[in-house]
């Protein structure tokens, strides 16, 4: 009971923080929003990693897509796409108020489907691949993405598109941002919490630990996969669609299919907070974004060098990540126990 | 008696290896068939066969009437017909209950209800059956860590959670010592006669399967040798040669 009441403080404390901290850290609005497009990536990164088993190095793909399907779906109400892009943010296109955010709202939400779409198709011709093969073959799919869409004059080239501004006051546009993101971080977290509590949570697990045997068992591996792709791909196709409103101005291979870059990180918080938990990804990109932070400040030249030391010790020596490691240490915090005997019980 | 899994004249080889040739037989529906033979004599690709693990090179594989040789591994499993591996295959990072929990028959669910929670009868049927094969103390426990035999226990708990009609059981006291496999021969049995599940079983321990099984094959070099009672096995001497190595 205890426990219970204890996990219900903390998780009023953690929405509290979340709906304060833009208005107590005025100056840290944008890290702060950068910082739940991590945990976003995160957990929807460890729903097919850690919970199935199967690593992508290609879920930038659908942040890449999902910046560019927003922004298209925005333009296109409005304008001729092939025009606007032509006029690489030449300043005739006005957007009103209500062409920003109804263009947003949809392109958001388009972002998302269009992602999930994606992924079946994808999932469908990749799932066949196991371990490494996997992991390559969805990088393949991302970097070709990124080259593909840098030679497609339509939607901008190598240019990218430059998005109209947040219409009104530039801090009340980062706190829009930020909330937006942290939107989406708290429907990921409570969504994920509640599917891997399901059938459909045991049987990814059962995918992970042993596909044969879930084969064997009569589980439809083929199908579960790519619904659970599908739903990762929905969350940050949004997310991405999101980012493509608030850097306003992306390109293909450095903002949009970053596979160095978020690509990367996503992949390096869920391994440093612990893969295949429910927190793990939340804090690993917590402890993540403190670090990029904190050495992009005071460590600037060797802020990659560290980034990478990082990679490298979180790898080598540390894969169970932080929640992995409780769990080892404090096994009873997390129900691993024998039982007593009941009575009238005999063996 | 019915027969619910009919073998006419399967032939299956790797490459030049011959590993059944012609093989027929059927499985009675609601007994125990037993099916032994030497090491390397093909009852393994048998069950694979059975069970869609490759496609066979010709002949016929009948479970309930249907013909099955062409179906998937999982098209087979959701029609009740089941298998354990020779060697035990448990899901290791989770414990005892969430391993049954996931055997669950996904045959009976449509896509909405896998966003189910697991209901109060799924984890009592759970424990029940986890006791019944002695294992609830130690359900919490991480399944990869327990022992070899009790992992197996577990297996077989699981493939009893999955309500299959029939069941084909690959050397299931393989490893097991002696005192629990009796414990294990009466629960078989019982998962026959209360369950009233078909069982399938290979075995090597003659002891084991004599004990059980109404009606046994053997088959040696990929080719059925011998059928009969567990009397008339024992005392064919085609069998007691093949196993002797008199070939």
């Amino acid at each position: 009971m205890n426990m219970a009441k204890n996990k219900t403080i903390l998780y009023a404390l953690i929405l509290a923080f979340t709906f304060v901290s833009p208005f107590v850290f005025p100056n840290f609005g944008t890290q702060l929003a950068t910082l739940w497009l991590m945990i976003i990536v995160a957990l929807t990164w460890d729903m097919t990693g850690g919970q199935m088993g199967y690593n992508s190095l290609g879920n930038i793909f659908f942040y890449g897509t999902g910046m560019y399907v927003a922004a298209l779906i925005a333009i296109g109400l409005v304008y001729d796409v092939g025009d606007y892009t032509n006029a690489a943010g030449g300043g005739i296109y006005k957007f009103t108020d209500l062409e920003y955010f109804g263009g947003m709202a949809l392109g958001v939400l388009g972002a998302g489907l269009f992602c999930s779409l994606t992924a079946v198709i994808i999932g469908y011709l990749t799932f066949g691949l196991r371990g490494p093969y996997f992991a390559i073959g969805t990088l393949g799919v991302a970097i070709a993405a990124g080259e593909l869409v840098s030679n497609w004059d339509w939607v901008g080239g190598g240019q990218g598109i430059a998005l109209p501004v947040y219409p009104g006051d530039l801090d009340t546009g980062k706190v829009f941002f930020y909330f937006l993101f942290a939107a989406i971080g708290v429907s990921v977290f409570v969504f994920v919490k509640w599917l891997y509590g399901t059938r459909f949570g045991a049987a990814i697990n059962a995918i992970r630990d042993d596909e044969e045997k879930a084969d064997a068992m009569g589980i439809h591996t083929l199908r579960y996969k790519l619904y659970t792709w599908a739903m990762a791909a929905f969350f940050v196709g949004m997310a991405g669609g999101v980012s493509a409103f608030q850097l306003i101005h992306f390109e293909p291979l450095e903002s949009a299919y970053q596979t160095i870059n978020l690509g990367i990180f996503m992949v390096v918080c869920v391994l440093l907070g612990g893969k295949g938990t429910l927190w793990g990804p939340v804090v690993g990109a917590v402890l993540f974004h403190l670090f990029k932070e904190i050495t992009w400040n005071y460590l600037l030249g060797w802020q990659w060098v560290a980034l990478g030391a990082l990679i490298v010790v979180t790898v080598v020596y540390f894969q169970d990540g932080v929640m992995g490691w409780l769990e080892h240490k404090r096994p009873e915090w997390f129900g691993i126990k024998v039982e007593k005997k009941i009575a009238g019980e005999t063996e | 008696m019915t027969a619910i899994i009919e073998v006419q004249d399967v032939s299956k080889s790797f490459g030049g290896v011959v590993a059944n040739q012609g093989v027929s037989l059927s499985v009675s529906s609601g007994a125990i068939t037993g099916l032994i033979g030497p090491n390397g004599s093909g009852k393994t690709t048998l069950f694979n066969s059975i069970v869609g693990y490759h496609p066979i090179d010709s002949g016929s594989i009948k479970f309930e009437g249907e013909e099955i040789s062409t179906f998937p591994v999982q098209q087979i499993a959701r029609r009740g017909l089941l298998r354990t591996f020779q060697q035990t295959r448990i899901y290791g990072a989770m414990n005892g209950v969430e391993n049954m929990l996931i055997s669950l028959p996904h045959r009976k669910m449509k896509i909405w209800d896998a966003l189910k929670t697991f209901t109060r009868e799924d984890y009592e049927r759970a424990d029940h059956l986890l006791e019944f094969v002695g294992l609830y103390e130690k359900r919490m426990l991480k399944s990869g860590d327990l022992s070899f035999g009790q992992q197996k226990l577990l297996e077989f708990a699981m493939a009893l959670m999955n309500e299959p009609t029939c069941l084909l059981l690959d050397e299931p006291t393989a490893g097991i010592n002696p005192t629990l496999i009796n414990g294990l021969i009466d629960r078989l049995k019982r998962a026959n006669s209360e369950f009233g599940i078909t069982l399938f079983v290979i075995e090597h321990n003659m002891r084991v399967i004599m004990n059980m099984a109404e009606s046994i094959y053997c088959l040696a070099h990929g080719e059925m040798l011998a059928h009969g009672s567990p009397e008339e096995i024992q005392n064919d001497q085609r069998v007691i040669d093949a196993y002797l190595g008199a070939h």
